[in-house]
């Protein structure tokens, strides 16, 4: 399968996480959206990892090729850490403002 | 070389030392200690500096090297102390009148807190330190530090009771005088070192000639650097126009006026040319300057001493006078004529202060010589020695001031006729006011208050012997200088100072006047002094107090000349409504205007940029996304 449907895919989820983030007033969603944007670019990464290796076919190193998948594992423990981390923080917000919307945190406001 | 010149250095370090004793420990040093601490090292120096001058006067002379004081590209500035001649006859002036004075003020300070009595010792030490650095210098530079430190203590006693305002104002006055002729001593300095690339008293004598005859320093050079030079002594030695801050300085204890107003301070000016006086007489019209301001000075100042009615005021126009008569010594090229009259003055000068503190002493602080008179029954010590520095300030023979006055006045005469004949003017009004504060303070009956008469009473030792030494010394302090035609060598003065002048005297060869000559123009001076004298003393026995104000000529007389008057109208006002304009506009709508804008804008500005936090997090997130977007654009696209 060629390069450009892989990228095509990976703009096309990163925008809809953009989207979702400026428009939707709802932290869990909000927070999803974040997710999708960095599926969007682990994605990419793994894509142009396999480009490489399939280019680089016939080279004795091996890790070449498995260098940026190692690399989206690593991302994929870290976003796992941020979630838990992230829905903490979504859960004190839900009983301290009894609401999950973002609209509500303007304490800082001017 | 001699020994003892190795110790040369303590002669300024033992007063300096007492300075930090005294000035350290004020609050915890007894007045006994502070006085002994503030007398001994001072009197160590005396001793010294005598040692060093029988030394000289065997012929030793010497720079003494002791460390580099500026040392940048090609100028060369050491620590240096030059031991000659004319600094070991100066170093014993001040140290000798000096320690006589520390030894009265012990006495006449005494009423003074413990703490103050030590502060005042203090400055006293600090004062003749500067004053030794001051001749002790060999070069320009190290003169100007004592130069600048003789300014500070004259500041800093003339101010001593400083809860007083005007004394205060003095003061200043004194202060700020001094540093605008300060201001021409370092123009001087500045102009020789771009000149001659040296400071050093013997490179620059010995250069000058040379670079001059070579045509590389002109005429305009020397004449620019001994006129600015000449504007330091004015500020210092009081001469025309920086003479008024001398008067009011008498607001200082008695004996500081005595020491610094009268004997030695002021004399830092006549010392500088002396020194310089290779450079003076290769510019006549410097020269010529410098004779006709000193003899407007002795006459100004003479006159208005005419009519003075304070005590110390009266002594303080003379001084003024007599260094005038110093300044046209020096004009007319009678250098040594100059430095006798420095010691002769020091002497009955210091005597004459110390008398008058005496009598402000026994008379609870009253000054007015109006409200004096027939103190002569009370005050046996202090009435013959005043009236022996009377004889001497006047010029009577055999007293020490006939000498030096007479060297002057012959070699004024020597010069041009004109210039004796104003000069002895000055030397008979000095005569009619010396007598005339004398038979108002002595003689007659006395004015005061009874209460006052029943105080009246002669001094303590510590006031008295100081005054009989220096009544000694104004007696025979002028017989090192007789004249030729009286006896053969007896001018033992110029015989020893001669290599100090001597370039100088080889540029003008001094020629003597015919005996007969000499005779006559001796006779007439003292004849009509002794004529204002004798005037003054009947006129003034009978001296009665009347309420009558002075009218006319008297007047003015007594008001200075309204020269106060002038400088305040055409310098201090216009000087100060410069300023006022400059604080109220310049300063607070100009400086204070931008500097307070500048904080406004900052204070206004935020303001309006707070209102961009809104606290709605898609906001923020917005900006942030348009942020990396533009970012974007312009890593791809630009």
């Amino acid at each position: 399968m060629e390069i450009k449907w892989y990228i095509g895919l990976a703009v096309a989820l990163f925008c809809t996480g953009i989207v979702g983030v400026l428009t939707r007033r709802n932290s869990i969603i909000i927070f999803m959206c974040i997710e999708l944007m960095l599926n969007a670019v682990n994605l990419l990464l793994v894509a142009f990892s396999k480009m490489h290796a399939a280019s680089a076919i016939g080279i004795a190193d091996p890790s070449i090729v498995s260098n940026a998948q190692i690399f989206v594992f690593f991302i994929m423990v870290v976003a796992a850490a941020e979630v838990s981390v992230g829905l903490a923080i979504i859960v004190m917000l839900y009983r301290n403002t009894r609401s999950v919307d973002v609209n509500f945190l303007n304490r800082l406001k001017n | 070389m001699s020994n003892i010149f190795q110790l040369v250095w303590l002669i300024p370090v033992l007063p300096l030392l007492g300075f930090l004793i005294n000035g350290l420990c004020r609050k915890q040093v007894s007045k006994t200690m502070a006085g002994i601490i503030g007398s001994g090292t001072v009197f160590g120096s005396f001793v010294i500096s005598l040692l060093v001058f029988l030394s000289v006067k065997e012929g030793n002379t010497q720079v003494a090297h002791y460390f580099d004081f500026i040392n940048i590209a090609a100028l060369k500035i050491g620590f240096d102390f030059q031991i000659d001649q004319l600094s070991s006859i100066f170093l014993l002036i001040i140290t000798g009148v000096g320690f006589l004075i520390h030894v009265y003020s012990t006495a006449y300070m005494h009423d003074e807190e413990p703490k103050d009595f030590a502060k005042y010792f203090a400055y006293l030490n600090l004062f003749v330190f500067s004053m030794l650095l001051l001749v002790l210098g060999a070069n320009y530079v190290i003169m100007f530090i004592g130069w600048e430190g003789v300014g500070l203590c004259s500041y800093l006693l003339i101010g001593f009771w400083f809860k007083n305002t005007n004394y205060n104002i003095a003061a200043k006055k004194a202060f700020i005088m001094n540093r605008i002729g300060d201001l021409g001593f370092l123009l001087a300095v500045f102009w020789l070192i771009a000149k001659v690339g040296s400071v050093d008293f013997h490179n620059v004598f010995e250069s000058v000639p040379k670079l001059f005859a070579e045509g590389t320093i002109t005429i305009v050079d020397i004449t620019g650097i001994t006129l600015l030079l000449f504007v330091g002594a004015m500020g210092k030695s009081a001469q025309i126009p920086l003479y008024t801050w001398l008067p009011d300085a008498m607001a200082g204890p008695t004996p500081v006026s005595a020491l610094i107003h009268a004997a030695t301070m002021v004399t830092a000016g006549i010392y500088m040319i002396a020194r310089s006086n290779i450079l003076y007489t290769m510019a006549p019209v410097s020269q010529c300057v410098v004779a006709i301001v000193g003899l407007a000075t002795a006459i100004l100042a003479a006159t208005i001493a005419l009519k003075q009615n304070d005590i110390k005021k009266v002594l303080a126009y003379s001084t003024v006078s007599q260094l005038g008569y110093m300044f046209l010594a020096l004009g007319v090229g009678a250098y040594t004529g100059a430095v006798f009259h420095v010691m002769t003055h020091a002497f009955f000068k210091a005597l004459l202060f110390l008398g008058a503190g005496s009598v402000i002493h026994a008379m609870s602080g009253e000054q007015d010589i109006r409200n004096m008179g027939g103190l002569k029954k009370y005050m046996g010590v202090t009435h013959i020695t005043f009236l022996l520095a009377c004889l001497a300030i006047a010029g009577m023979p055999p007293f020490s001031g006939f000498f030096s006055k007479d060297e002057i006045l012959a070699a004024a005469y020597n010069n041009s006729p004109l210039l004796w004949g104003v000069a002895v003017a000055g030397a008979i009004m000095t005569a009619f006011y010396m007598f005339r504060l004398y038979a108002m303070t002595f003689l007659g009956k006395f004015r005061g208050t009874t209460e006052q008469e029943h105080h009246l009473h002669e001094s303590p030792k510590a006031i008295t012997i100081p005054l009989i030494i220096l009544a000694i010394l104004s007696v025979i302090g002028g017989w090192i200088g007789i004249p030729e035609i009286f006896m053969h060598g007896g001018h033992r003065l110029e015989a020893f100072l001669a290599p100090v002048f001597a370039q100088s005297n080889a540029i003008t060869p001094k020629h003597h006047l015919s005996q007969t000559k000499e005779y006559a123009l001796m006779a007439a001076s003292v004849g009509a002094a002794l004529i204002a004298l004798v005037y003054a003393w009947n006129r003034f026995i009978k001296y009665q107090k009347t309420d009558k104000e002075e009218t006319g000529f008297g007047k003015v007389l007594e008001n200075k000349w309204y020269v106060d008057e002038l400088y305040d109208s055409i310098i201090v006002k216009p000087l100060m409504s410069v300023a006022k304009y400059f604080t109220n506009v310049f300063e607070k709508k100009g400086i204070d205007g931008f500097v307070n804008g500048v904080g406004k804008a900052v204070n206004y500005g935020s303001r309006q940029i707070r209102l961009l936090q809104s606290g709605q997090v898609g906001t923020y997130v917005l900006m942030m996304v348009i942020g990396i977007l533009v970012f974007f654009i312009i890593q791809l696209f630009l």
